[in-house]
C-alpha cells in the first residue's frame, strides 16, 4: 500500500471525511480534526503513515502557499500600508522577544549561545496555517485581535528568509557547513541575498502588473474554466518554483503575487479556484502534522517535552501580551493575540531540518524541538477554545465597565441610540438639517473613531435610566433607536416608554418580526431597516427589464404603500391567533400581486385618470 | 421678419405622458418624429419619474435650441402634472423673463396634443366650451412673457374613438410634415401663430423646399 499513491490519497481523503465533521460538531474546529486524524493514521496509531509522511509534508506545504496567495488577494496595497505599524513593530518585536527569551530558557538549560539562538528563533515563529484557518473559521481574522495576530504571522513568514541566511552563520565553529543551494535556501551573505529578496518580489510586482493581467484577460476570454483554474494553480506553483530556486519563501512570494492581483478584476475567479484546493492541501498538511508527532520520542521523556510545550506556550503569551498593552489593544485583542499565538509553526520544520544540514543542532536538540512544535500546534485549537469560553466571559464584565462617558449640558432635540452603520445615517440627516442630536453607542471603537471624525458621541448604555436623564430624554424632541441587537433595542424602548412617555420614538427593526415586537411595545413609527433600499432595488429590476422609469416608480410605491399597510394590519394578530395571522398574510401577499399587476386600478396611482378605460368604453357603447 | 435660422432650427420636443407605456397615439406621434433630423426628443417621466427635475440641465437644453415643443396628451383642458412643474422650475426669474431674463426670447414654441372628444366639441357652442388654443392660454401667456413665438396648437382630436391603425396614421403624417417644416425653417410662423390649430393642409403654412432655399438667398 505504501507508494501507491491512490490508496495514500484515499487514506488522507478519508481520514478527513472522518474526522473533521467530527470535530466541528464537537465544536473543535476543522485544524483539530485535522491534526487528530494525522495522529490516527500516524505510526503511533494505526500505522498507515510512516515515513513518506516527510514527503506528503513537502507537498502539503503547498496549501500553506496557497492560503498566503489568497490572504494576498485580500490585501489591498493599501490596506497593507495601513498595516505597516503592527507589522513592523508589533511582528518585529515579536520575534525579537520572544526568540531572545526562548534562547535565554535554552542556554539555561545547557544548550550552547548559537544553539539556543536558533531554537530561540525557530520556536518564535508562530503557524499561519493553523491560525488564520482557525481565525477564519471562527469570524475573528477581521477584528482589532485578529488583524494584529495577521500582522505578527505575515512578518515572521518573512522573517524566515533572514534566519535561513543566518543560520549557516550561526554553525561558523562547524567547518564547511554543507548547503544544498537548490533545496531550501542557499546563504550567500546578507547584501546579495537582500538583493535577490528585492530583486525577486519586483520581478513578481511586475510580472504580476504588466504581465498577469492580460494572460487572464485572455483565458478568461476561452470561456473554459478549467483552463483558467489550471491558469491560478500554475501561477501559483510557477511562483513557488520560482521563489524556491532563489532561496526564498514560496509562501512570501505567493503572498506579493496575491497582494499585486488584489487589485486585478480576476480577484474573485481566482480566489474561488484557488479556495477548494487550499482547504484540501492544507487538510492534508495538518494531518501531516499530526502524522509526523514522534510519540516513542515523547513517552521516552514525558515530562521534559511537556514542560517545554508549557515554557513555549507560556513565554510566547507573555511577550505576546506585553506588546499588546505596549500597543495599546483592548483586553480583549490583547488575549486573543496571545491564544492564537502561542504556538510552534510550520516554518520551524523548515528551520529545524537547515538547522540540521547546516549543523547548527544536532539530532537530540532537533527532535525534542520538532516534538514540541507539533505538539503546541495540536493544541493551538485547544486554547482557542479556552479563550472563547473561558476568556472572553471574564473579559465581557472590564470591557464594558468603561465608565460611562459623562454628558453635560447637552441638549439634543433628537437623541440617537446606537451609530452604526444605520444610526449614522439617519443622524447625519437630522444634524445636516439643522437639528441638535445626542448620540450614545455602546462600542467604544466605534465611539472613538466617530469622535476622531469629529462627530459628538457618547460612549454607555441607552438602557439605562441615569444615562437617557443625563442625555436630556426629558427634554428631547425625538428618540431614535437604531442599534443593532434586537434585545437591547427592546430594552431601550421599553425603558424609554415607561420613564418618557410622551417622547416619540422613530426605531429600525431589522426584519418582520421584529417589526412587530416594537410596533406591540408602542413604537409609533418602525422602519424596517433592508425594506426600502430592497424595494427600490425592485424598481432598478424592473427598469432593468424594460419598465419605463415612472412605471417602475409608480409600482415601487404601490408596492411599499400596500405592504406598509397590510402589516399594520398583521401587527394586530401577530403573537396571537397563528391561523388567523397566516391567513392574513397569504391574503395581503396576493393582495400586492393583484395591485402590481393592474388589476386593481383604483389603488395602483392614477394610471386610470391617464388612460381612462371607462370613458373608451362608454365612448363605444354611445357610438 | 422672422428671426433668421439659417435655413435650419434645431427642435427640443418635451414629451410628457405618464404612462406613456400605455399610450396610442402618443407613442405613435413620438415614433413618427423621433428620427427626424435637427429634433432632440426629451421624454421628461423617464427623465424625472419622481418629478426632482434637473434644472441646470434642462436650462441648458433650451439654449441648445431652436424651438420648444410640448408633446403631451390634453388632461383636463390641460398638460400632464410634470410639463406645470418643468414650467415652475426651469422658467426661472432672469433667466427667462425679467430683468436681464432673456434665454428664450425668439425662439419658436407650441403645443402638440391629443385630446378624447371631437374637434367639434372644442368650440364655443361645444361641449367643452372653449377652443384647445383658448384652453392653452397659460402657454401662450408665458411664451409672450419669454419673448417667444407662441404658435397655434398641433391637436389630435377624439383618440378615444380611433380603432384600427390607419385611424392613427393621418394624424401621425401630418405631425410629421409639421415637425419637419419647423426643423428646415419652411413653416410660415407668422401664419403659425395666427391660426386656432397647426394644419399642414391649411394654406400656405408650409413653404416648398426650393422657396426656403430661395428665402435663404435674402
Amino acid at each position: 500500500m505504501h507508494g501507491n499513491v491512490l490508496a495514500q490519497a484515499f487514506v488522507y481523503l478519508l481520514a478527513a471525511v472522518i474526522s473533521v465533521p467530527i470535530a466541528r460538531r464537537l465544536g473543535l474546529g476543522s485544524v483539530l480534526g485535522y491534526l487528530l486524524a494525522g495522529v490516527g493514521l500516524g505510526p503511533a496509531v494505526m500505522g498507515l503513515v510512516g515515513q513518506e509522511g516527510q514527503d506528503v509534508m513537502h507537498f502539503a506545504e503547498f496549501g500553506v502557499v496557497m492560503m498566503l496567495f489568497l490572504v494576498g488577494l485580500e490585501l489591498r496595497p493599501s490596506l497593507l500600508w495601513r498595516l505597516r505599524k503592527p507589522i513592523l513593530g508589533l511582528g518585529g518585536l515579536q520575534v525579537l522577544a520572544t526568540g531572545a527569551a526562548l534562547a535565554g530558557v535554552a542556554m539555561a538549560a545547557g544548550l550552547t549561545f548559537r544553539m539556543a539562538l536558533a531554537v530561540g528563533l525557530t520556536l518564535s515563529l508562530s503557524s499561519t496555517a493553523i491560525v488564520l484557518q482557525s481565525l477564519g473559521e471562527k469570524g475573528l481574522l477581521k477584528s482589532e485581535g485578529g488583524q494584529g495576530a495577521f500582522s505578527v504571522l505575515l512578518f515572521q513568514d518573512i522573517a524566515v528568509i533572514p534566519m535561513l541566511a543566518a543560520f549557516p552563520l550561526l554553525a561558523a565553529a562547524v567547518p564547511g557547513p554543507v548547503v544544498d543551494a537548490a533545496a531550501r535556501g542557499a546563504s550567500p551573505p546578507g547584501w546579495q541575498k537582500a538583493l535577490v529578496v528585492l530583486g525577486a518580489v519586483v520581478g513578481i510586482v511586475v510580472a504580476g502588473r504588466f504581465l498577469m493581467r492580460p494572460v487572464f484577460r485572455f483565458l478568461a476570454e476561452t470561456r473554459l474554466r478549467e483552463i483558467f483554474t489550471a491558469a491560478a494553480l500554475t501561477l501559483v506553483i510557477g511562483i513557488a518554483l520560482l521563489m524556491q530556486a532563489v532561496g526564498l519563501s514560496p509562501a512570501l512570494g505567493t503572498f506579493v503575487a496575491g497582494v499585486v492581483l488584489a487589485e486585478s478584476e480576476y480577484r474573485h475567479q481566482l480566489e474561488s479556484d484557488i479556495e477548494p484546493f487550499k482547504g484540501l492541501l492544507l487538510g492534508v498538511f495538518f494531518i501531516a502534522v499530526g502524522a509526523s508527532i514522534d510519540f516513542p520520542l515523547i513517552a521516552s521523556m514525558p515530562v521534559t517535552i511537556a514542560g517545554m510545550v508549557v515554557v513555549l506556550v507560556v513565554v510566547k503569551m507573555l511577550v505576546l501580551l506585553a506588546l499588546a498593552v505596549l500597543f495599546g489593544l483592548d483586553r480583549r485583542s490583547a488575549f486573543l493575540l496571545a491564544f492564537a499565538l502561542a504556538q510552534g509553526g510550520e516554518f520551524a520544520f523548515v528551520l529545524v531540518s537547515f538547522a540540521l544540514q547546516s549543523g547548527v543542532f544536532t539530532g537530540e536538540v532537533a527532535g525534542p524541538v520538532v516534538a514540541v512544535v507539533a505538539l503546541s500546534m495540536l493544541i493551538t485549537p485547544l486554547l482557542l477554545m479556552l479563550f472563547e469560553r473561558v476568556v472572553i466571559p471574564r473579559l465581557a464584565v472590564p470591557v464594558t465597565k468603561r465608565p460611562h462617558d459623562a454628558i453635560e449640558g447637552h441638549d439634543g432635540a433628537v437623541i440617537i441610540a446606537g451609530f452604526g452603520r444605520f444610526g449614522q445615517i439617519t443622524g447625519r440627516m437630522l444634524r445636516a438639517s439643522g437639528f441638535s442630536t445626542t448620540v450614545l453607542d455602546e462600542d467604544p471603537a466605534m465611539v472613538d473613531v466617530l469622535r476622531r471624525v469629529g462627530l459628538e458621541v457618547y460612549y454607555g448604555d441607552a438602557s439605562r435610566l441615569d444615562l437617557l436623564h443625563a442625555a436630556g430624554c426629558a427634554r428631547a424632541r425625538l428618540f431614535v433607536v437604531a442599534v443593532d441587537d434586537h434585545d437591547k433595542a427592546m430594552e431601550i424602548i421599553h425603558t424609554v416608554r415607561h420613564n418618557f412617555p410622551n417622547l416619540p420614538l422613530v426605531a429600525r427593526a431589522r426584519g418582520r418580526t421584529q417589526f412587530y415586537g416594537m410596533r406591540q411595545a408602542g413604537v409609533t413609527t418602525v422602519v424596517r431597516e433592508t425594506f426600502a433600499s430592497a424595494v427600490d432595488a425592485g424598481e432598478a429590476a424592473l427598469k432593468a427589464l424594460g419598465f419605463r422609469a415612472h412605471q417602475a416608480k409608480r409600482l415601487a410605491r404601490a408596492f411599499r404603500q400596500q405592504d406598509e399597510g397590510a402589516i399594520e394590519k398583521l401587527v394586530a394578530l401577530w403573537g396571537k391567533d397563528e391561523k388567523l395571522y397566516f391567513a392574513a398574510a397569504r391574503e395581503a401577499l396576493a393582495e400586492s400581486e393583484r395591485l402590481l399587476r393592474g388589476e386593481d386600478t383604483t389603488v395602483l396611482h392614477a394610471a386610470a385618470g391617464w388612460d381612462n378605460e371607462a370613458l373608451r368604453a362608454d365612448l363605444e357603447s354611445r357610438g | 421678419m422672422s428671426p433668421n435660422f439659417g435655413g435650419k432650427m434645431k427642435v427640443l420636443l418635451l414629451v410628457a405622458h405618464p404612462a406613456l407605456e400605455r399610450s396610442r397615439m402618443n407613442r405613435r406621434l413620438l415614433d413618427a418624429v423621433s428620427a427626424l433630423k435637427g429634433v432632440t426628443c426629451h421624454d421628461l417621466y423617464e427623465q424625472y419619474p419622481d418629478l426632482g427635475i434637473d434644472v441646470k440641465r434642462e436650462q441648458e437644453l433650451l439654449l441648445a435650441h431652436d424651438a420648444v415643443v410640448f408633446q403631451s396628451p390634453f388632461y383636463w383642458y390641460s398638460t400632464p402634472a410634470i410639463l406645470k412643474e418643468w414650467q415652475d422650475l426651469v422658467l426661472t426669474h432672469g433667466w427667462a423673463y425679467g430683468a436681464g431674463g432673456t434665454a428664450l426670447a425668439g425662439k419658436v414654441t407650441f403645443n402638440a396634443l391629443t385630446t378624447g372628444g371631437p374637434a367639434a366639441s372644442y368650440t364655443a357652442s361645444g361641449h367643452n366650451r372653449f377652443s384647445v388654443r383658448a384652453l392653452l392660454a397659460p402657454y401662450e401667456a408665458t411664451a409672450h412673457l419669454c419673448g417667444m413665438r407662441f404658435l397655434a396648437p398641433f391637436v389630435v382630436h377624439g383618440v378615444l374613438r380611433f380603432r384600427r391603425d390607419e385611424d392613427y396614421d393621418g394624424p401621425c403624417h401630418a405631425y410629421q410634415r409639421v415637425i419637419e417644416a419647423l426643423t428646415q425653417d419652411r413653416l410660415d410662423l407668422d401664419i403659425a401663430a395666427s391660426l386656432l390649430q397647426l394644419d399642414p393642409e391649411a394654406g400656405a403654412i408650409i413653404r416648398a423646399p426650393q422657396e426656403a432655399t430661395e428665402g435663404r438667398a435674402f
